[in-house]
């Protein structure tokens, strides 16, 4: 210290007791975030386990006051609303992502588009699923599996156009100019170099946009509601694991509610799953 | 024999290509002019890049663009292929006579246009594809091509850009697993492999090492048999290496144009002196 002669011992003293009282407040929130977290975790993975057994994919969910049963039903009928929404909301919004960053650009079309989508975005769920029961269950009179699949791809589809408009505009522009000088027209630029520049980072937000999805219970109860059997007829009400998840928690039935542990750790993994796979994804991009 | 062989068909390929004459003359041909640019003015929005350009490009010849940052070479290098047209706001006034054709006339086929023209820019930009599919991507949109004779047209294009020994076994490799000089001889073979007439290279080599520029540069002194060239560089020294004519540009006017020998050695204009000596720039 005495090396620096000009140095005001009591401003060299306050500076430090801040950065020590910043540093402990910080550890201290994260601390309280990382307690609720690994407690929710462990309450999951205790109850959820015990839980689990080789009956869960093989029988369909139990009817009331009958021992055992099995998820099967509603593995199953998740697995088949999340891959139709798959389906939907991938070519819709990765074309859309592209009229936006490609086509649109500064356009007022691209303006409004863009924040239709914001809104979307935000738009809270039951939201969604109150209009989707509105325009397709109340008009034909019955839930079914693609009301359920409609109102979970309104769901992803701003997701992923939002992410792809975005991935495309992180390709460079000297990529599509080197394409133009070899005389390609507009069309092939956009989808046979930008999209594919871009196409690892767009993956990345189709399978966030499944993660986000697959947990979405609100517009399911209005829509694919549930089936207490083996179902894959998607015009009739399909059961799936979240709402499951909501109806078996709050029953009587011990299996029941230890059901609805499993399905909420089956629901858990699936999304950490494809949380990992978007990274992994995204990391070949970076490394190329 | 069969590497012989091999050399004759390509050099038939050469030559139906057809858009290049490159017959050895035993007389020497008049002069003849690929572009001939006439009181070229050239806006970005409100502001003048270009200041009524008056320059001829001749066939077969290397035309170097120097001049200091900001002088309107690359500019002029991108109203060459029409590139500023992707960009609203940008216009060019004037003609640029593409054999007797002026490609700034409205209702110009532009992607056709390119095709004619083609260019490297300064960093290299290899698509997100294999080094095959890389330079079939340009010959597929004007050719339609059976597998062998892409084959033979993707090793051609290799050869001519000097990458055929270091590319031939990763043919299916992306061409992003290239280094930067490789990638950068890749952009040139892409562009050699749609058979334009005319090659625009705009900084090719400021991002690469001094090897890799070595190559390069010896690339050019082998295209400009076959091709016309137009080059963008600040390094004057590469310029006079490579080129047969330089341009000299300030502010957006062209300031002296004339033989890279007379140019270096002996410039008529004062300004040009004090850039090319290093007083200036």
């Amino acid at each position: 210290m005495s090396q620096v002669a000009n140095i005001d011992q009591a401003v060299f003293a306050k500076r430090k007791r801040t950065n020590k009282i910043g540093l402990i407040l910080s550890v201290l929130a994260m601390g309280l975030g990382m307690i609720f977290l690994v407690w929710i975790l462990s309450v999951l993975f205790i109850k959820g386990f015990s839980a689990i057994n080789l009956n869960i994919f093989t029988e369909s969910t139990p009817a009331p006051g009958t021992e055992g049963g099995g998820l099967a039903n509603a593995i199953v009928g998740s697995l088949m609303l999340i891959v139709s929404c798959t389906l939907i909301s991938t070519p819709v919004g990765v074309l859309a992502g592209l009229y936006l960053s490609e086509y649109g650009d500064r356009g007022r079309v691209a303006g409004v588009t863009r924040f239709v989508t914001d809104i979307m975005l935000s738009a809270p769920s039951i939201v969604i699923g109150l209009f989707v029961y509105a325009l397709v269950v109340a008009q034909n009179k019955h839930f079914s599996g693609w009301a359920g699949t409609i109102a979970l791809a309104l769901i992803a589809i701003p997701v992923v156009v939002r992410t792809t408009e975005n991935m495309l505009r992180l390709v460079p522009g000297s990529l599509r100019e080197a394409a133009y000088a070899l005389g390609a027209p507009k069309w092939k630029v956009a989808f046979m170099i930008t999209l594919r520049a871009a196409q690892s980072g767009i993956m990345t937000g189709i399978l966030l946009a499944l993660a986000r999805v697959s947990g979405e219970t609100a517009p399911l109860l209005f829509t694919a509601l549930n089936n207490q059997f083996f179902s894959t007829n998607m015009n009739a009400p399909m059961a799936n694991l979240p709402v499951t998840i909501f109806q078996f928690a709050m029953s009587p039935y011990d299996n029941w509610v230890s059901l609805a542990w499993g399905a909420s750790l089956l629901i858990t993994f699936a999304v950490l799953g494809l949380n990992i796979l978007a990274r992994v994804v995204f990391r070949e991009k970076v490394q190329g | 024999m069969a590497n012989m062989k091999t050399m004759f068909d390509l050099n038939q390929i050469d030559s139906q290509g057809g858009r290049v004459d490159v017959v050895s003359n035993e007389q020497p041909r008049a002069a003849k002019n690929a572009l001939e640019v006439r009181n070229l003015n050239f806006f970005y929005g409100a502001f003048q890049g270009l200041k009524n350009i008056n320059l001829d490009i001749e066939e077969g010849k290397v035309t170097a663009f120097i001049g200091p940052s900001g002088c309107g070479k690359s500019t002029l290098l991108r109203t060459l292929n029409r590139m500023y047209d992707l960009y609203p706001g940008q216009r060019a006034e004037g003609e640029i006579n593409f054999y007797g054709q002026n490609i700034l006339e409205p209702g110009q086929d532009l992607n056709l246009l390119r095709s004619r023209i083609g260019m490297v820019f300064q960093k290299p930009t290899p698509f997100p594809m294999s080094i095959y599919e890389n330079i079939a991507f340009g010959v597929r949109l004007y050719e339609n091509l059976s597998r062998s004779e892409m084959d033979e047209r993707v090793e051609w294009a290799l050869n001519k850009a000097a990458l055929w020994t270091e590319a031939k076994d990763k043919l299916n490799q992306s061409g992003l697993s290239l280094s930067g000089g490789q990638q950068q001889r890749l952009c040139i073979a892409r562009g050699v492999a749609v058979k334009p007439s005319i090659i625009l290279l705009d900084e090719p080599t400021s991002a690469l090492d001094p090897i890799s520029t070595g190559k390069i540069e010896e690339l050019i002194n082998e295209l400009k048999h076959e091709y016309t060239i137009a080059i963008v560089t600040h390094n004057m020294q590469q310029a006079a290496r490579v080129s047969d004519y330089t341009a000299y540009m300030y502010l957006g006017s062209l300031i002296e144009y004339g033989k890279t020998d007379e140019i270096f050695i002996k410039p008529k204009r004062k300004e040009t002196e004090d850039y090319i000596t290093g007083r200036f720039g």
